[in-house]
Order: structure tokens, then C-alpha cells, then sequence
């Protein structure tokens, strides 16, 4: 049997920045993943907000990873070439009463060494953000804050995994893990993968796995803690201009206000805890929460611009702490577990730190100078391009002037980008968190048929294989009239 | 590309029947230099995929299917001749009418019109716009991407189907995916009243004993990967779901034909002025918009429920546009505003330009609700000139009323009423 290095259970954000990570050692790296792609779990439906760090306590983990991951964020994006916009962020205050909150977050956030943090008062706030609500006295301002596209984070990290080398498995699920001898074996129902060390990234399902290895005493439990949001169209995209937190008050904590790196306005999200860890559901009582706490800090959110709705999961633990560690009792498997908000702006200064415990713990060496290129190609973005960029994309490939997507604007070319990279794209949920595509105002209305055909063609797959992210999400179930029974059939078969 | 820069008379965004009606009416009406500009690789927009019959009874007295509608005027724009850029998307129109488009042939080009005509049509409203609770599967498409995928594709989306929103495409693929051989349960209606035409009524549904369920609306989705089940529930008369009235209908597809949004995006950065109440341009009796030389017609103006309607109206924004051309800009006159009220939601134009008008104007409109044995009136000023009763007007049914060219330049008026009466 082969033996690999590490193996990361789990491609959202954490798996794929550690992975990523590993790369520049000389080592022998496979991400297993159970869905059909990357970016499927938490990492793809959150916030997708870089945090400053002021919220976390001082000396916890996630305080000192969030404000180094926010370090971190803006430097990767230029070697990595994903969204990133440092908008900044605002915590705004609506009650006099509440002030010392904002005061004590101030002074933790200049604990957990954030930078050029301030107090605003009302007109200077008002200036910042017109459509501020009436009762704001004062707000947090923290111009290292902003908004990035978690999709591209993720899918960036994981291009650029496997550029230096690393390896990806997809639909195949962990069942088991165990030791064996020296080694462990990872067990999927596809294969049974053997290896020196294990990366447990795998979201709200951590404490399963983690569970499988560790002591009695050392069980986890990842509490699925359900958010909802609204998407709003571009039209609403400038609503608000940065991050906009409330201060949580005697009337509650209140919901975020964005716009994101795509133009659009997110409003959300609700935090409720759920049994289900596939509950990603939206609900009637949860949208409409989010509905009435956006206008306690932003007045007249245009909710009538609403494109879509989701929830996403938070991988939530009691201690309210990342839970990153080699695991007692079982050498060289370590945990990269509860990576709940701020886990996406922390998740490169994860990739770091548990990259460097696995390499440690292992001996891996670094990759000879050279070896391992930093860089990733990102992928053409019409809507920042002027024309006369976007004419000469057309002269080296006539497909960018094919408008696929006319929303979202995305050409065919792009399409065929995402598909022939690696990981590639093969669903049409893989095509849009890679190119934006169906993520626009008629949601996919019209492009949906002509991405489908274009995997078709390029994948050499028939229709009804198609998915939208994976087995069981076909798009299409079959052929006119394939099962209107055949009447020269039925005139010799049945009396 | 960089400096050159195309010079045509008439530009029109679109190839549907919109552009087409307007094309032919711009030539008829002596301007020659007319290009159509169209996003997909033939001519004849949604109409392609529409290929149940009942289109032309106004304009060709006899029923086509929307590829043989098409088809009538595809042959009329090919014999005269009138240039056509196929792969084409229009991606800015400024305020001076420079129009940018991109295409896989000619990569990005930019022409100045003397007159543009928008012509883009509308698209479905989606799940997400209702935010509908539930889970996001494969399995949930509007109407039209359903037709598109059965129609063009010769896909079937789904074998027991679920439709929300009695829209007239939601309708008609109620029957078409009966034909094709999926079972389809039931249409389920938020408002007390079809936003669909009668006719589809009786043959897309009553035909094929299809369930039309009126104040009802989907209230929760299941499944994870492919819909598994959506849950239906009657709505009190402020529209929210009335607690009790759930029932589950297991299925696999859930089709929405919820409403029409005309396509203005192009308008909006051009600067043209929008009406909130149809979502497309405000304009005037030449159809022209609130940015000179730049006219409005079919689905982008505002939604149509018969395409014979839509070639009319392009039909006149075409004329408009060639005599913009020959007599350039009118000298501003005092605009006369219309006035739609008691019932009567807009009126298509929204205003009259004020300047010689020297032809009957066409006012369209729809209503706000079902109402029976009412009068359409039309006031100028406070004099009734039109006061023609209807047994029954309904918001699925756009509705068109005629003022007299000659009742216009008599009486003068400042202000135009339309609206409905009892009596």
C-alpha cells in the first residue's frame, strides 16, 4: 500500500490552507474530501468577511490566528489572485447606554494588537455611511476589516496545493480511521489510504473523526450552529460601503450589513444551534429575524432586491476556541477543528500553523529553493476589466467575447478554464463558486442550459449526468418522452 | 477597436420579437441603415423556444407556434435586407447613444446610433427573489429554463412536478411536461386570481385535470441534493401562510413561473428613467425614453401577455426611432402627464410629449385586481372623452384604450386620467 505523508480530511478553507502549506515541504500529500469539490461545507456559505481581530479574547488562539490571518489575507490574495476588498469594518453602536461595550472593544482589540483602531462619533459615522440608522451614537471603526470571496480563497489555496504537488480525492467520505503500526489508515468506502500523519479538517463533522483516535476523556463536540442570510442584487451592492456589525445591546446581537466581493448586499446571518449537521436549510422564523435586526443599524435595506437565500453551519464548540493540536494519545494526528467565525480570515494563519506542527512533527523538510511556486493564475474578472482589456482577451481567445452568463457577465472561455484546471470544475455549483456564473439576478435562469452543455462537451458527459454539486443532484432526469410507454410495444405486449 | 468607431443610424438591442418588428417598421419607414444587434446565435428570442401555438390571431389571423411567428418576420428583416450581428451582447449604451458590445467574432466593437431602440425583453423571476424557506436542490427551475431545457434540449427536468405561480409560462409547461411524459400535480397560487391568461387556464390545466390551487403558495423545500418534497399552504389575504393548511407533496420538481421582470440593467446604466410600478422605461407616446434617442418596446418596456401586441408596439417605437433620425430632437414642449388610477396600476406611455400630436395614441395598461362589469374611462382634464364598460378586467390581462389624434389637439389637455368607474 501507498504511503502518504499527511492526509487532510476535508477541502473547505482549513484543509485547503494547510495543504496548500504543506506543499512547500517534501512531502507526499492527499486531501480526501466527501463532496464533489472543494469549498463545500462552512467555507462556502458564511459571511465571507476578513474579521480585524477585535472580537476574539485576548490571548485566546483565535485572537492571535484572526489578526495574522488578516495579515496574511491580503498577501496571499496578490500571489493567489483571489477577491480581496479592505473595505473596513464598523461596529456601530445604537444606545448611549451601550457605550462602555464599545469602549471595551476598542481596548480588546488594541490587546490583540489591531491596528489604527478608533471610536467614531455620529457625524463622522454618518459621513462614512449615509444610510446609517438614526439611532447609531458611535461606532468602532477598523479600516483593516474587509470582505473576500471564499469561494476563490479556497479554490486559490487548493489550485495552488496541487500545482506543487498535492493530491485531492473527492466524493470519497471518511469512515474509520486507525492506527496501524507506525501509520494510520484512513478508510473511505472507495479505498483504504495509509499514512504517517492525519489532518482533521473536516468541519462539523470533526468530532467524528476526532473521536475515532482520541482518548475517552478527550472527546469534542462540534455543535452545528445554523446561519441565514439574504443576497441581495448589485443594484443594492453600495447600500452600505463597509462591514457593518451592531454592538450587541438589551435589544440583541443584531446582524451584519455587507457588500461583497462580488457587488452584491448580504444581510445576516441568525445563529441557532441544530441537531442536524445537514441542516442548511433556510426557515421562515430565520429570514425573517434577519429581516427585522438589519434596520437596528442600517436604515431602509432594500430587502425587496433579495436574489437568494441560505444558511451555512458553524463548526461550534463550548470553549469557543479554535482546537488545533496534535491529539494526546495519538501521534501525528492533529486537529484542526471548531474553526468557526473568525475561522475564514484566520484560515491562512491556520494553514501556517498546523502545516508547521505536521512538519515538525514528522521531520518534513522544505522544498529546495525554488521548488515551490507561491503563485496561481487567477481567472479573468469581466466586470473590472475596461473593454479595451476585455478586446484583447477576445484576440487571444475568441470564447471570452461568448457572454454565458449575462448577469454575472462570464464568457465561455472562463467556463472552460474552470473546467480544465485542477481541481477542475465538474458540476455547476464547481462552475459558479469559480467563475460567479447563476449567482446573479435570474439565478441562473438562463445559463443554466448553456453551462450544462458546455460540460458536456468538455467532459464528454451526457446530460442526465450533470449535476449541481455532485451524485444525486442531477439536473436533468431524463429524455422527452422516455417514459411515455412506446404504443407499437403496448399493441403486441398487453391483452 | 480604440478609435475607430462604427456610425448606423438605428441600433436596437435585441432580436426577439420586439427587435424584429421594430427593425422591419424602421425600414418601411425609409431609414436603411439599420442594425439588430442579438445575444444569441439566431434571431427570434424567446419565441424559439415557445413552440405551442396560439401566437399571430391579431396579426396574422391564424394561430402559429412562436418558431413559425418568428419566422413570419425573420423572412420580412432577410428580404429587406437589414443587418443583423448575431453572438452579440450589448454591454453599455451611454448617455450619447455609443453603444459597446463584445461577440466571439469581433471581440469588443463600439457604434454610434443615431437612435437605439431596447428591445432586450424581460426574465423570470427566481426562487430566491420569493425567498422560499427550504433547501436549495437541484430540481428547482423557472418555467422558461424548463421549457428551454424540454423544448431546445429535449431534457426532461423532472418526472412528478410541483408548479408554483400561474404565470402563462408556468402554464404552458404544465401541459408540455404532461406531453412529455412527467407527472405534474398541481399549480399553486399566491394571489386569489391566475396572473395567466383564461385560455391557458382551460387548456394547459383544466384539459389535463391539473389542479389549479388559488391563495396558496409553497412554504418549505426538502432535499438535499435533488427536491425531494415541497410543502403547499393556503394564504390568509395579506398573502402569509395560514398555520394548519400545510400539506406535503412529494416530487422532484418544482417549477416557478412567479412574475416577469423587464431586463433594464443596459437602460438603467444608460440613464434612462424606470417607472418602480413595470420596472421599465418611462416614455412617451413615441415610446421614446427619458434619454433622447433611445425608445422602448415588447418585454423590456413592460411585460406583454400576447406577442402581437409586442410587434405593434415595436412597430411604432421603429417608426419613432427613423423619424428621430430624419428630424433629429424636438424642440421641448409642456410634457402632458397620464394619470393612472382607480384600479388601473400604469399605463404604457406614462406621459405625452406634448409636441404635434398628429396620430391616436395606443395607452396600454394593466389593473391592479379582478374586477367585473367596470368602465374604462379616459378623462382629458376633467372631460370624459372614453367610457367603454368591460365585463371583466383582470391583472393577467394587459388591456389597451385608444385616444383620438383629433379629441388631443382639440381639447389640449394638461393631464390625461385613465382609470376605472362603476358606472
Amino acid at each position: 500500500m501507498d504511503l502518504y505523508d499527511v492526509i487532510v480530511i476535508g477541502a473547505g478553507v482549513s484543509g485547503c490552507a494547510v495543504a496548500r502549506e504543506l506543499a512547500r515541504r517534501d512531502a507526499r500529500v492527499l486531501v480526501v474530501e466527501r463532496a464533489d469539490d472543494v469549498c463545500c461545507g462552512t467555507s462556502k456559505a458564511n459571511s465571507a468577511i476578513v474579521h480585524a481581530g477585535f472580537d476574539a479574547q485576548p490571548g485566546s488562539l483565535m485572537a492571535k490566528l484572526n489578526v495574522e490571518g488578516n495579515r496574511l489575507m491580503y498577501e496571499w490574495a496578490q500571489e493567489l489572485n483571489f477577491g480581496v476588498i479592505p473595505v473596513g469594518s464598523l461596529v456601530v453602536c445604537v444606545s448611549e447606554d451601550t457605550r462602555d461595550g464599545l469602549t471595551a472593544l476598542l481596548e480588546r482589540g488594541r490587546a490583540n494588537g489591531v491596528p489604527d483602531l478608533r471610536i467614531i462619533e455620529r457625524d463622522e459615522l454618518v459621513q462614512m455611511e449615509p444610510n446609517i440608522a438614526d439611532e447609531a451614537v458611535a461606532a468602532l471603526w477598523a479600516p483593516t476589516g474587509g470582505i473576500v470571496d471564499c469561494f476563490g480563497l479556497t479554490i486559490a489555496l487548493a489550485e495552488n496545493a496541487v500545482a506543487n504537488g498535492v493530491e485531492f480525492a473527492f466524493n470519497q467520505q471518511v469512515v474509520d480511521v486507525r492506527r496501524d503500526g507506525d501509520a494510520w489508515l484512513v478508510v473511505t468506502p472507495q479505498a483504504t489510504l495509509r499514512t504517517r500523519a492525519v489532518v482533521n479538517a473536516a468541519g462539523v463533522y470533526a468530532d467524528d473523526i476526532h473521536n475515532l483516535v482520541a482518548q475517552p476523556d478527550d472527546a469534542l463536540r462540534i455543535v452545528a450552529r445554523k446561519g441565514e442570510y439574504y443576497l441581495l442584487d448589485t443594484t443594492a451592492g453600495a447600500h452600505v460601503r463597509h462591514t457593518v456589525f451592531m454592538l450587541p445591546s438589551a435589544m440583541g446581537k443584531g446582524v451584519l450589513v455587507s457588500p461583497t466581493v462580488h457587488g452584491n448586499l448580504i444581510v445576516g446571518p441568525t445563529a441557532l444551534d441544530v441537531d442536524d449537521k445537514e441542516a442548511t436549510n433556510t426557515t421562515p422564523d430565520g429570514l425573517a429575524q434577519v429581516a427585522s435586526k438589519c434596520s437596528l443599524t442600517v436604515k431602509d435595506v432594500p430587502l425587496r432586491e433579495v436574489i437568494t437565500t441560505f444558511a451555512g453551519l458553524r463548526a461550534h464548540q463550548d470553549a469557543h476556541d479554535f482546537r488545533i493540536g496534535e491529539v494526546a494519545g495519538a501521534p501525528h494526528f492533529y486537529d484542526c477543528a471548531a474553526i468557526e467565525s473568525p475561522g475564514l480570515t484566520s484560515a491562512p494563519a491556520i494553514g501556517v500553523m498546523v502545516a508547521g506542527l505536521v512538519a515538525d512533527g514528522l521531520g518534513l523538510a522544505d522544498k529546495p529553493a525554488g521548488a515551490f511556486d507561491p503563485t496561481r493564475p487567477g481567472y479573468a474578472n469581466l466586470n473590472i476589466i475596461d473593454f479595451d482589456a476585455w478586446g484583447r482577451l477576445c484576440e487571444q481567445d475568441p470564447a471570452y467575447g461568448n457572454i454565458i452568463c449575462r448577469c454575472c457577465r462570464v464568457s465561455e472561455a472562463q467556463i472552460v478554464d474552470t473546467i480544465h484546471r485542477n481541481p477542475g470544475a465538474r458540476s455547476l455549483d464547481a462552475v459558479k463558486r469559480r467563475t460567479g456564473a447563476t449567482m446573479g439576478r435570474c439565478q441562473g435562469g438562463f445559463c443554466t442550459p448553456k453551462i450544462m452543455e458546455i460540460l458536456e462537451r468538455e467532459l464528454g458527459m451526457d446530460a442526465r449526468e450533470i449535476t449541481k454539486r455532485g451524485p444525486g443532484s442531477e439536473l436533468v432526469l431524463g429524455l422527452n418522452k422516455d417514459a411515455v410507454a412506446d404504443p407499437s410495444a403496448k399493441e403486441g405486449g398487453e391483452a | 477597436m480604440g478609435n475607430s468607431i462604427e456610425k448606423r443610424a438605428i441600433v436596437i438591442v435585441g432580436g426577439g420579437p420586439a427587435g424584429l418588428a421594430a427593425a422591419v417598421a424602421a425600414h418601411e419607414a425609409g431609414e436603411r441603415d439599420v442594425l439588430i444587434l442579438e445575444r444569441d446565435t439566431q434571431l427570434g428570442g424567446i419565441l424559439n423556444q415557445c413552440i405551442h401555438n396560439g401566437f399571430g390571431l391579431h396579426t396574422f389571423h391564424e394561430e402559429l407556434t412562436g418558431p413559425e411567428y418568428a419566422a413570419r418576420y425573420v423572412a420580412q428583416v432577410d428580404e429587406l435586407g437589414i443587418e443583423r450581428r448575431l453572438g452579440t451582447m450589448v454591454l453599455d449604451i451611454s448617455e450619447d447613444r455609443v453603444v459597446t458590445a463584445v461577440s466571439a467574432t469581433d471581440g469588443i466593437t463600439r457604434i454610434q446610433a443615431g437612435a437605439v431602440i431596447l428591445a432586450m425583453g424581460c426574465r423570470e423571476r427566481p426562487r430566491g427573489a420569493l425567498a422560499i424557506p427550504g433547501y436549495r436542490p437541484a430540481g428547482i427551475y423557472s418555467a422558461g429554463t424548463a421549457q428551454r431545457l424540454v423544448n431546445i434540449e429535449g431534457q426532461l427536468p423532472g418526472r412528478e412536478v410541483v408548479i408554483l405561480g400561474s404565470g402563462d409560462i408556468g402554464l404552458i409547461m404544465a401541459r408540455r411536461m404532461t406531453f412529455e411524459g412527467a407527472h405534474v400535480q398541481c399549480v399553486a397560487e399566491i394571489m386569489p386570481y391566475s396572473g395567466g391568461l383564461k385560455r391557458n387556464i382551460v387548456q394547459c390545466l383544466d384539459d389535463f385535470g391539473i389542479p389549479l390551487l388559488l391563495s396558496h403558495t409553497v412554504v418549505d423545500i426538502e432535499g438535499r441534493d435533488r427536491v425531494e418534497a415541497v410543502t403547499i399552504a393556503e394564504v390568509d389575504e395579506r398573502m402569509k401562510p395560514i398555520p394548519g393548511t400545510e400539506r406535503r407533496y412529494p416530487c422532484d420538481t418544482l417549477l416557478l413561473s412567479v412574475g416577469l421582470l423587464p431586463e433594464n440593467e443596459l437602460s438603467r446604466e444608460a440613464g434612462v428613467e424606470l417607472s418602480g410600478v413595470t420596472r421599465g422605461p418611462v416614455v412617451n407616446e413615441r415610446l421614446e425614453t427619458s434619454v433622447p434617442g433611445v425608445f422602448a418596446c415588447g418585454n423590456v418596456l413592460h411585460v406583454h401577455d400576447l406577442v402581437d401586441f409586442v410587434s405593434q408596439e415595436a412597430a411604432a417605437a421603429g417608426r419613432s426611432a427613423a423619424a428621430y433620425v430624419a428630424r433629429g430632437e424636438d424642440a421641448a414642449a409642456q410634457r402632458v402627464d397620464i394619470v393612472a388610477t382607480d384600479g388601473v396600476r400604469y399605463t404604457v406611455p406614462a406621459y405625452l410629449s406634448g409636441s404635434d400630436l398628429d396620430q391616436d395614441v395606443t395607452l396600454r395598461f394593466r389593473v391592479g385586481g379582478v374586477f367585473r362589469d367596470r368602465y374604462v374611462s379616459v378623462y382629458l382634464d376633467d372631460e370624459r372623452v372614453r367610457h367603454a364598460k368591460k365585463r371583466i378586467l383582470t391583472p393577467g390581462e394587459m388591456e389597451q384604450v385608444v385616444i383620438k389624434a383629433d379629441q388631443l389637439r382639440e381639447r389640449a389637455p394638461h393631464t390625461v386620467t385613465v382609470k376605472l368607474e362603476e358606472e
